[in-house]
C-alpha cells in the first residue's frame, strides 16, 4: 500500500452523490440548436473560421486557437451555421459573449477522421499536435489547454504523472460514473499521456467514497500495471490540484508556482479519455459527461452531452420541476455559480448542473460580526489566514493581502462553510483579487501614459531647440552678410540683387527701358496661354461640361485676350518710340 | 588649572560649553556638506502614484508639477482622475490623513475615452497639439483619429476642436472588465435575535 | 562579566522598559506607531541616537565636566550632545532614505527632546556606570524602545481595520492598548 499524506484543514460536507449514480451514463442526443462560446478555456478566445450559412460536419473545425494559450473549437454535430453573435453564456456576470450558433440537421454526420495507427510510434510533439488540434482543455473545471500544460517548460522532466479522479465536491458524479463505465478508456488515455511525458511514476488518485469506481479501475489495470491506483479518505477539497499532489506525494507546490516546478503534472480522468479519443480515433473534443442533479429534478443522472447543448435541454431530459427549483447552479454547491439564463450552453468545463430546492440549498443567512474564532484558519487547505485576509479585504489593504498570500487562495469555500457568523469570506477574496489585478493594470497604463508624455515633452523640447538653432544660424548668416558687405565697400550683394529686380519690375510696368527681346518673349508667352485657354474652351464645349465651368473658361479666355491686346499695343508703342 | 576654574567659575563654564560646542559644530558643518541630498526624490515616488492623465484639473500644468508641489506640502486631494484610491495611496506613502476629494477641482467620474466623429473632422491638428500623451493620430489636412488604448480620458482635446467633433464616451462594462464586488457591508439594523425586533418597535 | 552585561541588557529592555515601565519617550511611541515600516525606521534612528548619545555624554561628563568640577553643567551639555547627534542622524536619514525622512517628519528632530534619551544619559551618571556599561545600557534602552514600538505599531495596524466601536476609534483604542501592554510588561518586575 502506498503511503498517503494529508493536507492542512479541509471539511466534510454532506456528499449527496448517491442520487445521480442510480443509473448509468445516458446520451443527451442532439438538440435543435447548439451554441458554442468562443472562449471555453483559459487563455485567448478562439477565432471563427466559418461564416454564417456554412454547412459544417460533426467534428469539423469552426474556430481556431488564437495564440499560444488557446484552444480550437469543433462543431459537435452536423448542421448549418446560423449566426456568430453574442449569446448568454454560463458566467457569473450574466453578460453575453460571442458564440457560434449551429442549427442541427439531426443527421449527426461525422467529418472524416482518423487517429494514429500506433501512438507508441509517434513522438511527443506529434501527439501534442493532435491533442492541440482536437481542442482539448482541462475537463475537471479549470479549462486550461491540455497541450500547453503537457508541453510544460523546455528542459523540465516529469517525475510524477497524477490522474485526478477525486471529484471531491458534493453532488458531482461525472468522473465517478466515467471511472465505473469506461475505466479501460481512461487507462488507455493515461498510457498515451505516459508516452508523451515519460514520468518516473504514474498515480491515479481517488477518494474512498467511490468503491465501485475503485473496483472497476483495479480490474482494468490488472492487465496493465503501469498505473498505481491510490485511494485516500474523503475530504473536501482533496480534488484541488495542489491538495491532491500533497496527498499523493507529500510535496507542496511553492506559493505562486505551478506543479511543473516540482516535476509533477496533473490531469483529470475526463481529459485522459478525451486524449485517447483524439489520438486513437482522431475525434476532437465535442462532448463531455455532465451530472444533472438536485431535488428539483425528477431523475438526477449523468448525461453524455454535446458541447453547446442549452442547459434547458438537459433539464427537460432529467425532468426539472421549475416551480420547486430555487436557482440554477453550474458546478457544485461549494465552487459553482448561479446561472440566470437556462438557455446558456454546456461548455468544456461544465461538470454539473445543480437544481436545488429551497430546503436543499437555502439562501445564506445575514452575515454577523466576526467573532475571531479561528475556525476558518483551521479549515483552509492552503494554510492561509482567512480571518486576517477578511480584515484586510474589508479595509482594502492590498499590500497586506499580497503579503498574506491572497493569490494562493483556491476559492474552495471551506472557510465560508465553517464560519459560525455566516460571513461570505470567499466573496471578499474574489473581490480583493479582482481589485488588486485592476490596480496593477491601471498602474501599468498610467506608467505608459507617463512615458508617452515624457517622450512628447522631449520631442517638443528638441523641436524647439532645432527651431532656435536654425533661427540663430539664419541670424548669424544675415549678420555675416552685412559684415562682408560693409567690408567690401558699399554694396550688400543681396540687397543689390533685390534692387535690380525691383527696378526691372518697375520698368516693365512703365513699359520703358525694357529690352525689346524681353517684351517679345512676354508676348509669346501670353499668346501661348491664350491658345491653350481657347483649346480648353473648345474641349469643354465638345464634351458638354457643366455650365459653370464653361462660363469660367470663357471668362479666363477673355481676360487673356485683353492682356494680349494691351501687351501688343504697349510693345508696338515701345517699338515705335 | 583647577585653581583658575574655581576662581572664575562662570568663565570656566562658558569656555567649557563653547569648547564642547565648537568641535561639534564643525562636525555638523562637515556632515552637512558630505551628506547633501540632491534633487527631490520624493517627488518621483509621488509621481509614480498619480494617474498621469496630465489633465491639469488639480490646478498644476501636469502630474509632475503637482507631484513636486505635494512634496513641498501641497494638499493631496486635488486629483479627480486618480480618485479616492490615489488619495489613499498618497496618504499611505506620506503617512498623513486621507481627506476626501476636493470638490472644487472636479468629481471622480466614470472613465472615458475620446472619440472623434470623423465625418466632421477638418484636419486642423489642434487636438493633436493638445493631447499630452500623443494619443491622436493624424496630420494637417489628414483625418484625425484617437488611439483608444492610449487615451487617458483627460478631456484636453475637446476644447481646442473648432468644429466640436470630439465626444468623451464612457468605457462600457464588458466580460473582460467585469469582476466580483465586495459583499455589502454588514447592516446594523439586522434583527438577529427575537428581542431585536421588539426593541426596534419600541424605538419606532 | 558576561552575566553582568546580560543583566544590564535584560533590565533595560524588559524589566525597566523605558516606554512601558518608566513612561519615558511616549511622544514618538504614540506618534510614529501608525505604520510598521515607519516604526521600524524610527526604531533604527533612535537606536543609533541613543547608543551614540549615551557614549558621547558619558565621555563628556567624565573627560570634560568632572575634571573641571563643572558637574552642574551636565544637563545642558548632554542636551547639546544629543542635539548634535540627532542633527547628524537627520542628515544621514535624509540622504539615504528621503521617503523615511519625509514620513518621520517632525518626529526625527523631536528625538532631541525624547526624555528617554536624556534620561539614559543622566541615569548613567546616577548609577555610576563605566563606559562599557553606559554603552550597553544605552543600547539596551534603545532595544527596549524599538521592541515596544514595533509591537505597538503591528497592533495598531490591525486595529485600524478591526471592528472598533465608534467612540474608541483612533488614538483612544491606541491608549487602551498601550495601557494593557504596560500591565503586561510590569509582569517582568523582580526578574533581575
Amino acid at each position: 500500500m502506498r503511503r498517503v499524506y494529508d493536507f492542512h484543514g479541509g471539511i466534510h460536507p454532506a456528499e449527496n452523490k448517491h442520487q445521480s449514480v442510480r443509473s448509468g451514463i445516458r446520451s443527451a442526443g442532439v438538440p435543435a440548436q447548439l451554441i458554442l462560446p468562443l472562449s471555453q478555456h483559459i487563455g485567448a478566445a478562439a477565432r471563427p473560421v466559418v461564416t454564417v450559412g456554412d454547412y459544417v460536419l460533426k467534428g469539423q473545425v469552426i474556430a481556431e486557437a488564437a495564440g499560444h494559450v488557446s484552444a480550437t473549437l469543433h462543431a459537435p454535430s452536423s448542421g448549418r451555421i446560423s449566426g456568430i453573435e453574442d449569446r448568454p453564456i454560463p458566467h457569473p456576470s450574466g453578460l453575453p459573449a460571442p458564440c457560434i450558433v449551429i442549427d442541427c440537421d439531426q443527421q449527426d454526420l461525422w467529418t472524416p477522421h482518423q487517429g494514429v495507427a500506433d501512438y507508441r510510434d509517434c513522438d511527443a510533439s506529434e501527439l501534442l499536435e493532435l491533442i492541440s488540434s482536437a481542442g482539448i482543455a482541462g475537463m475537471g473545471g479549470a479549462g486550461f489547454p491540455t497541450a500547453v500544460k503537457l508541453m510544460g517548460k523546455p528542459g523540465r522532466s516529469v517525475k510524477t504523472l497524477i490522474i485526478n479522479g477525486t471529484e471531491c465536491e458534493p453532488y458531482i458524479t461525472a468522473d465517478d460514473i466515467l471511472m465505473r463505465e469506461r475505466a479501460a478508456d481512461i487507462l488507455e488515455g493515461v498510457a498515451i499521456l505516459q508516452h508523451i511525458l515519460q514520468p518516473e511514476e504514474t498515480l491515479l488518485g481517488l477518494e474512498d467514497n467511490k468503491p465501485e469506481a475503485i473496483a472497476a479501475l483495479r480490474e482494468a489495470s490488472a492487465s496493465a500495471s503501469h498505473v498505481e491506483i491510490v485511494t485516500f479518505p474523503t475530504k473536501y477539497p482533496s480534488g484541488g490540484e495542489k491538495q491532491l499532489i500533497e496527498i499523493l506525494t507529500g510535496k507542496q507546490v511553492p506559493a505562486g508556482g505551478l506543479p511543473g516546478d516540482i516535476g509533477i503534472v496533473c490531469q483529470n480522468v475526463g481529459t485522459a479519455v478525451a486524449v485517447r479519443d483524439a489520438v486513437i480515433y482522431g475525434k476532437p473534443l465535442i462532448s463531455r459527461i455532465t451530472t444533472v442533479t438536485g431535488d428539483a429534478v425528477a431523475t438526477p443522472q449523468n448525461f453524455e452531452v454535446l458541447l453547446g447543448t442549452p442547459m434547458q435541454h438537459l433539464l427537460d431530459l432529467a425532468g426539472l420541476q421549475p416551480e420547486r427549483c430555487e436557482r440554477l447552479v453550474m458546478g457544485g454547491p461549494m465552487m459553482g455559480f448561479t446561472v440566470t439564463n437556462p438557455q446558456a450552453p454546456i461548455v468544456k468545463t461544465t461538470n454539473c448542473i445543480l437544481a436545488p430546492t429551497t430546503t436543499e440549498l437555502p439562501p445564506p443567512p445575514p452575515a454577523q460580526p466576526c467573532i475571531r474564532c479561528g475556525l476558518c484558519a483551521e479549515a483552509c487547505p492552503a494554510s492561509l489566514l482567512p480571518q486576517q485576509l477578511f480584515w484586510f479585504a474589508q479595509g482594502k489593504e492590498f499590500e497586506k493581502l499580497e503579503q498574506h498570500n491572497l493569490f494562493d487562495c483556491i476559492e474552495c469555500g471551506a472557510c465560508s462553510w465553517v464560519c459560525p457568523s455566516h460571513i461570505p469570506l470567499v466573496q471578499y477574496y474574489r473581490a480583493s483579487k479582482a481589485d488588486i489585478l485592476q490596480q496593477r493594470r491601471d498602474h501599468a497604463k498610467s506608467e505608459q501614459a507617463r512615458e508617452r508624455f515624457e517622450a512628447r515633452q522631449t520631442r517638443r523640447a528638441q523641436e524647439d531647440e532645432e527651431r532656435e538653432a536654425k533661427r540663430a544660424a539664419r541670424k548669424a548668416a544675415a549678420e555675416k552678410r552685412t559684415q562682408l558687405a560693409t567690408q567690401e565697400g558699399g554694396e550688400d550683394p543681396i540687397q543689390a540683387a533685390i534692387d535690380r529686380a525691383k527696378a526691372k519690375k518697375a520698368a516693365q510696368q512703365a513699359g520703358t527701358g525694357t529690352e525689346p527681346a524681353a517684351a517679345a518673349s512676354a508676348l509669346d508667352t501670353l499668346r501661348q496661354k491664350l491658345e491653350k485657354a481657347e483649346q480648353r474652351l473648345a474641349q469643354s464645349h465638345a464634351s458638354g461640361e457643366d455650365a459653370k465651368i464653361v462660363t469660367a473658361l470663357e471668362a479666363s479666355a477673355e481676360r487673356l485676350r485683353g492682356k494680349l491686346t494691351e501687351a501688343e499695343s504697349a510693345a508696338s508703342e515701345a517699338g515705335a518710340s | 588649572m583647577m585653581a583658575w576654574v574655581t576662581d572664575y567659575p562662570l568663565l570656566a563654564a562658558l569656555l567649557a560649553l563653547v569648547g564642547l560646542g565648537a568641535p561639534f559644530g564643525a562636525l555638523l558643518g562637515f556632515a552637512a556638506v558630505r551628506f547633501r541630498a540632491e534633487g527631490n526624490p520624493i517627488a518621483d515616488e509621488i509621481n509614480a502614484i498619480l494617474p498621469q492623465t496630465q489633465c491639469g484639473q488639480c490646478g498644476f500644468p501636469g502630474c509632475r508639477p503637482y507631484a513636486e508641489a505635494i512634496a513641498g506640502g501641497e494638499a493631496i486631494n486635488k486629483c479627480p482622475p486618480g480618485g479616492e484610491a490615489t488619495i489613499q495611496a498618497l496618504a499611505d506613502l506620506l503617512d498623513v490623513e486621507a481627506p476626501p476629494l476636493d470638490a472644487e477641482h472636479g468629481e471622480e467620474k466614470v472613465k472615458t475615452v475620446a472619440y472623434i466623429r470623423e465625418d466632421e473632422c477638418i484636419g486642423c491638428t489642434k487636438c493633436i497639439q493638445a493631447c499630452p500623451v500623443d494619443a491622436i493620430l493624424g496630420a494637417a489636412k489628414q483625418m484625425h483619429t484617437v488611439i483608444a488604448s492610449e487615451c487617458t480620458g483627460c478631456d484636453l482635446c475637446v476644447e481646442p476642436c473648432p468644429v466640436d467633433c470630439i465626444d468623451m464616451l464612457p468605457l462600457e462594462e464588458s466580460l473582460q472588465t467585469w469582476h466580483w464586488q465586495l459583499p455589502a457591508p454588514r447592516s446594523n439594523n439586522l434583527e438577529i435575535i427575537a428581542t431585536d425586533s421588539v426593541t426596534a418597535e419600541r424605538a419606532a | 562579566m558576561l552575566a553582568d552585561y546580560s543583566i544590564l541588557l535584560i533590565g533595560a529592555i524588559l524589566v525597566n522598559n523605558f516606554v512601558l515601565v518608566q513612561f519615558l519617550g511616549l511622544c514618538p511611541f504614540m506618534g510614529v506607531s501608525n505604520k510598521l515600516e515607519t516604526a521600524m525606521g524610527m526604531s533604527m534612528a533612535t537606536t543609533f541616537v541613543l547608543t551614540l548619545a549615551s557614549a558621547c555624554s558619558h565621555l563628556t561628563y567624565h573627560l570634560l565636566l568632572q575634571p573641571l568640577g563643572l558637574e552642574y553643567l551636565r544637563t545642558i551639555s548632554f542636551i547639546l550632545v544629543i542635539a548634535v547627534v540627532v542633527q547628524f542622524t537627520e542628515m544621514v536619514v535624509r540622504k539615504s532614505s528621503p521617503l523615511l525622512h519625509r514620513v518621520l517628519g517632525v518626529y526625527l528632530p523631536l528625538i532631541t527632546t525624547n526624555c528617554a534619551v536624556l534620561g539614559v544619559a543622566l541615569l548613567n551618571i546616577n548609577k555610576d556606570h563605566s563606559f562599557m556599561q553606559a554603552l550597553f545600557y544605552g543600547f539596551g534602552a534603545a532595544l527596549g524602545f524599538a521592541l515596544v514600538l514595533i509591537l505597538f505599531a503591528a497592533m495598531r495596524e490591525r486595529l485600524a481595520v478591526a471592528d472598533v466601536p465608534e467612540p474608541f476609534r483612533g488614538p483612544a483604542i491606541g491608549m487602551v492598548t498601550a495601557g494593557l501592554m504596560s500591565l503586561a510588561f510590569m509582569g517582568f518586575a523582580g526578574l533581575v
